[in-house]
């Protein structure tokens, strides 16, 4: 098996210079590994720090101290450091992350907004419609949604058009943040099918779930994020 | 695209200054931006960052520091060595300007299709018929109907003025488009609208851009990358997602933090 992440030493400390330069020190000495075809589940209470390290590997949030390694075709690049042009480049072509929310952009159609990924990846717009299409019929997306703006469907609608569009390309790394949360159990066991089918396509997969049948379901590892749960706040 | 090509910066600030007498306008920027790349300029008013755009496009002139551009045979160029009918040419063909005011940006007493025809009469077209069907093939893209093709833009609302202003800057296929506010003054409704038409443009056609804008909510929607500027200094830059979700300087967080939610 060959490793698709790894993350050594990672801290990372909120500064609010707004509230008096108070010091938010969120995680400290993360580091765990993930294989390819394998599924690691961040454990740990809300406010562990669960989000922000999916945050990091994604390069959204900075990351202070340590190391964020992820394979990129031949490669590997070190999120921690990249510039930012490495890390888009990372995002068209190796890592995905499907947020909590769909931000949701104003008229464009859920299947586009689905498709999207793909097209910026340069896939044709047809292919890439076929597949979103594909994955909106099998989150029970009714098609006469498609072409409508996701703006006005229900949380549970926004949340699988989100889950479609971070399913959509074949990347080797895929981040998601509480895929499950509003969905029904339908709705989950089909999410359930999509993971173990990234796995076998070999794609590592790093994931936040509270739903203990998901997790048991998709886990190969489970990681105790309370273990690097940084505690002491302090004012610099 | 080569992949040489995409993986060499298209335009390059070095050490960009500008004094207003003793007034500063802008401070030691530097940053490249490469093809196909989106960067904001955000920051309030009078944060340097419209002089900014304005050194950049040499609109004005430096007191220090320099603009480089790769030109479309591939050589990079300093714009100060420039002759003033090379850099007219630059800014007619392969650049595009959006003004915040349309009335700026477009002539306002000729017809609209005669405003996108211009850019391309300023190539060497001359079939009319070609041109006028290119020109009305933008006006469908910026979603003006085809009956108001000759219409000056006069009569037209500010949010198709600003729309004509796209059309008759894109028109030339630019590689590079410098917007400065392009949904200021215009409604919510119609921003929306815009923001959505540039978004999809800009990815189509693979454009890089420079927008200015004070607005957080367009850096998010458009740009790749974000440079935040104060007192004419650029105090922070990343990736637009880091700097507006893992702001790290104050002034940042405090412009992060002023935003109302809806």
């Amino acid at each position: 098996m060959s490793t698709v992440l790894e993350l050594t030493a990672v801290s990372k400390t909120f500064k609010m210079h707004l509230q008096g330069g108070i010091r938010l020190p969120v995680v400290s000495g993360v580091a765990f590994g993930v294989e390819a075809g394998e599924c690691a589940v961040l454990a740990g209470p809300s406010g562990a720090g669960k989000s922000s390290i999916l945050k990091m590997i994604f390069g959204t949030y900075r990351c202070d101290a340590g190391s964020i390694v992820v394979r990129h075709g031949g490669d590997a690049v070190d999120v921690a450091t990249a510039e930012p042009r490495q890390i888009l480049e990372l995002r068209r072509n190796s890592l995905g992350y499907v947020s909590q929310f769909l931000r949701a952009v104003p008229r464009v159609a859920a299947i586009d907004v689905v498709a999207e990924p793909l097209v910026i990846a340069g896939v044709a717009r047809k292919q890439a419609r076929q597949k979103a299409a594909d994955l909106l019929s099998r989150l029970n997306i009714p098609e006469r949604l498609w072409p409508l703006p996701p703006a006005t469907f229900s949380g549970g609608e926004q949340q699988r058009v989100n889950i479609a569009r971070g399913f959509v390309s074949d990347l080797p790394l895929l981040l998601l943040d509480e895929p499950t949360a509003s969905l029904d159990a339908g709705n989950r066991a089909v999410v359930v099918d999509l993971v173990s089918e990234k796995k076998r396509c070999g794609a590592a997969v790093v994931a936040i779930v509270h739903d203990e049948d998901v997790r048991t379901a998709i886990a190969d590892t489970v990681v105790d994020v309370t273990r690097f749960t940084a505690t002491a706040p302090g004012v610099s | 695209m080569t992949q040489r090509d995409a993986d060499r910066p298209l335009l390059v600030a070095e050490g960009l200054s500008k004094w207003y007498g003793k007034q500063i306008g802008c401070r030691d920027v530097s940053f490249a931006l490469y093809p196909g790349e989106v960067i904001a300029v955000v920051g309030e008013s009078g944060s340097g960052k419209s002089t900014l755009l304005q050194l950049l496009c040499s609109q004005i002139e430096s007191s220090s520091g320099r603009v480089l551009y790769r030109m479309r045979d591939g050589v990079t160029r300093d714009l100060a060595a420039l002759g003033e009918a090379e850099r007219r040419f630059l800014l007619r063909t392969d650049w595009g300007y959006v003004h915040q005011d349309p009335t700026c940006g477009l002539r306002m007493t000729v017809s609209a299709g005669a405003n996108v025809g211009e850019r391309l009469m300023a190539l060497g077209w001359r079939n009319y018929g070609h041109i006028r069907r290119t020109a009305g093939d933008w006006l469908g893209r910026v979603e003006i109907d085809d009956a108001r093709i000759d219409d000056a833009p006069t009569t037209y609302s500010g949010g198709m003025r600003q729309r004509l202003q796209i059309a008759r800057n894109l028109v030339t296929q630019p590689r590079l488009v410098f917007m400065d506010e392009p949904t200021g003054g215009l409604d919510v409704s119609v921003q929306a609208r815009l923001l959505d038409l540039l978004r999809g443009l800009v990815a189509e056609l693979s454009l890089a851009a420079v927008i200015v804008t004070h607005d957080l909510a367009v850096a998010r929607l458009l740009s790749h990358r974000t440079m935040v500027m104060k007192n004419g200094a650029v105090v922070e830059t990343g990736l637009t997602d880091q700097v507006l979700e893992d702001p790290r300087e104050a002034y940042t967080q405090l412009l992060v933090s002023s935003v109302l939610p809806p």
